[in-house]
């Protein structure tokens, strides 16, 4: 009886499960499929999981003639790195200072930290900042700068860490052993934390190799700085606002041979998600991790 | 003696430099980033003057909230930043929990690739989500209007200018990148209930579903109502990239698509309309500043365990 029931519902799960991560990676497969599709094909029967015929057009189309692609990856590329190296960087720091419970002042640091997590002036007041103030409007700093350097989360996060996993007598012991405090930190506490710098790099690097907004934002002019996301959103808003002014439908097609064509289109969004597809299967098991860390404290 | 203390006081001091060098690029760029703009929340009482810039813009008190107030946008903005945010929080929370509690009591090892195919919508970016709905909602070639209502002898639906459906996408959206983070969290939590309860249950004659609405549910219930209030604490904010990117800011759409973050982001870059973006971005600073620190308090009350302060 017990083993039957408890068969049972194993079987449940198991149809349940299926159903979901079907429905969580269709999309995918269906954006793939549709990027290794005739262009013909598409117009004629759209997008399919089972194209009449194949064709890897697009993909040539992009290499070959699509320096803009390539560029913008090298972008995004560039801008990931960056900005995890310097966000892990400038987290680190401050959190490890403010895990020191004997710091002059730390209760007002913690303060300014914290406060930042429940108000914000929004985006009017930010914009004008960095557009009027700091003028880094059509610069890489845009990109790099505004919202994602830092978050206050992440340093509370990084401060209970160093505050509840790096045992007092191993900082003594280097004291002690007359290592400055910069030493002690570079050489003693950042070893020491290799799991939670892993998973907030992550976060940090995620964040930036998706971010579209402050590209969205402030790149007015400087399409040359776009990343990947930048390139796909405008490539998105051509389409959409080329069937948007095209009463007819030959129209629509007259205007969609001259830019980037339905295949290329998804085959553009395809070579943009590739770097999250392929390090997936790599850095989930720590980014589980990181959100069980986040969201335990909320 | 005195002047013994004193000294130490500066020798200790002087031990404390190093950190402070070590804080101070975290603590300039908060400095930038989250201080340097609140005085420009006063924008929101100027009219705002191009070439006087923010300071020099005169006064004119609360002529901008009455402006905004008395359009009908300030009600459809409120409405479905709230509305939305209260479903998401439902749908969300209730198939996060159910997915939760299946793949806890999975025996076999397929359950972490479960996990990873849940997981893998919430590591992509809203552009890319765009792209994923319109190969299926395209009016020339989505799949749903070539694929599957064709077929059917269907006449296709030009899905981004009809709203009906919109709060249905959106919310599906929203719980197809979204329950598999939620998830994660309610999982850790079943995981650190104590087996041996489960156990004696069992050996009680407790069915499994029995189990599950008799033990996990009650014993998961702390931390679905602190999640549940923390969401509750930012239902003022909306997920912008949701709003904006995946309608593809169609303004056949605006009255069931339009936030107050995607209405403070249109009058500010599309419409320049400086004084209406800047008193519905105060307007969301306040009310969501208060409905944080009212969460939190009531957070505090039922377990200063998970109170964020």
């Amino acid at each position: 009886m017990r083993t039957r029931e408890e068969r049972n519902f194993q079987i449940f799960a198991h149809i349940v499960m299926i159903i979901l991560s079907f429905f969580a990676v269709v999309p995918f497969v269906l954006l793939v499929i549709s990027s290794f599709t005739d262009n013909d094909t598409l117009i004629a029967n759209g997008y399919s999981f089972t194209p009449a015929k194949w064709s890897t057009y697009a993909y040539e189309y992009i290499f070959k003639t699509g320096n803009s692609v390539v560029h913008a990856y090298g972008i995004s590329i560039l801008l990931t790195i960056v900005g995890t190296v310097l966000a892990l960087s400038i987290t680190t720091m401050l959190a490890y200072a403010l895990s020191k419970p004997d710091l002059p002042f730390r209760s007002v640091l913690l303060f300014l930290v914290f406060f930042t997590l429940l108000f914000n002036g929004g985006l009017v007041p930010t914009y004008i900042v960095y557009t009027n103030m700091l003028n880094i409007k059509n610069s890489f700093w845009a990109l790099l700068v505004p919202g994602l350097l830092m978050n206050g989360f992440n340093v509370m996060l990084m401060k209970s860490y160093f505050c509840s996993s790096i045992p007092t007598e191993i900082l003594d012991a280097a004291y002690i052993d007359g290592a400055s405090e910069y030493k002690t930190f570079g050489s003693v506490v950042l070893p020491l934390s290799k799991p939670i710098v892993a998973t907030i790099g992550l976060f940090a690097g995620i964040a930036y190799w998706n971010d579209w907004m402050n590209g969205y934002i402030y790149l007015t002019k400087r399409t040359d700085l776009y990343s990947v996301q930048n390139l796909l959103n405008r490539m998105m808003q051509n389409i959409q606002y080329l069937s948007q002014n095209s009463a007819r439908v030959q129209d629509a097609g007259v205007g969609l041979a001259s830019i980037p064509s339905v295949s290329v289109r998804m085959a553009m969004a395809t070579v943009g998600v590739l770097p999250i597809l392929v390090s997936y299967p790599f850095i989930q098991g720590n980014f589980v991790k990181g959100i069980t860390l986040g969201g335990v404290k909320g | 003696m005195a002047s013994g203390k004193t000294k130490t006081k500066k020798k200790n001091f002087k031990r404390y430099i190093p950190l402070y060098v070590m804080a101070f690029p975290g603590l300039l760029y908060l400095f930038i980033n989250n201080y340097l703009p609140l005085p420009g929340l006063v924008l929101a009482f100027k009219k705002f003057n191009a070439k006087k810039g923010i300071y020099g813009s005169p006064f004119v008190g609360f002529k901008n909230f009455k402006y905004l107030f008395a359009t009908k946008d300030a009600f459809v903005i409120t409405r479905n930043t709230i509305l939305y945010n209260l479903v998401f929080i439902i749908v969300n929370t209730i198939l996060a929990i159910f997915v939760a509690i299946l793949l806890a009591e999975m025996t076999s090892r397929i359950k972490k690739a479960y996990q990873s195919f849940i997981l893998l919508p919430y590591m992509i970016s809203m552009v890319i989500v765009s792209y994923l709905v319109f190969g299926f909602l395209s009016t020339e070639n989505g799949f749903i209007n070539n694929s599957i209502l064709k077929p059917m002898g269907l006449d296709p639906i030009s899905w981004y200018m009809e709203k009906k459906y919109w709060p249905f996408i959106l919310v599906f959206v929203s719980a197809w990148k979204g329950v598999g983070y939620n998830c994660v969290i309610y999982l850790a939590s079943i995981l650190g209930i104590d087996r041996s309860i489960y156990e004696s249950a069992a050996i009680d004659g407790a069915s499994k579903w029995q189990q599950i609405f008799k033990i996990t549910i009650p014993l998961l219930k702390p931390t679905i109502v602190m999640l549940t209030l923390l969401a509750v604490g930012r239902i003022f904010y909306s997920d912008f990239g949701l709003f904006y990117q995946v309608p593809q800011n169609q303004g056949a759409l605006f009255s069931v698509t339009n936030t107050i973050d995607t209405y403070v982001y249109r009058g500010l870059l599309e419409l320049g309309d400086m004084s209406m973006s800047s008193a519905a971005g105060l307007y969301q600073s306040l009310v969501g500043f208060i409905l944080v620190l009212g969460s939190n308090l009531v957070v505090k009350k039922i377990d200063p365990e998970y109170a964020l302060f």
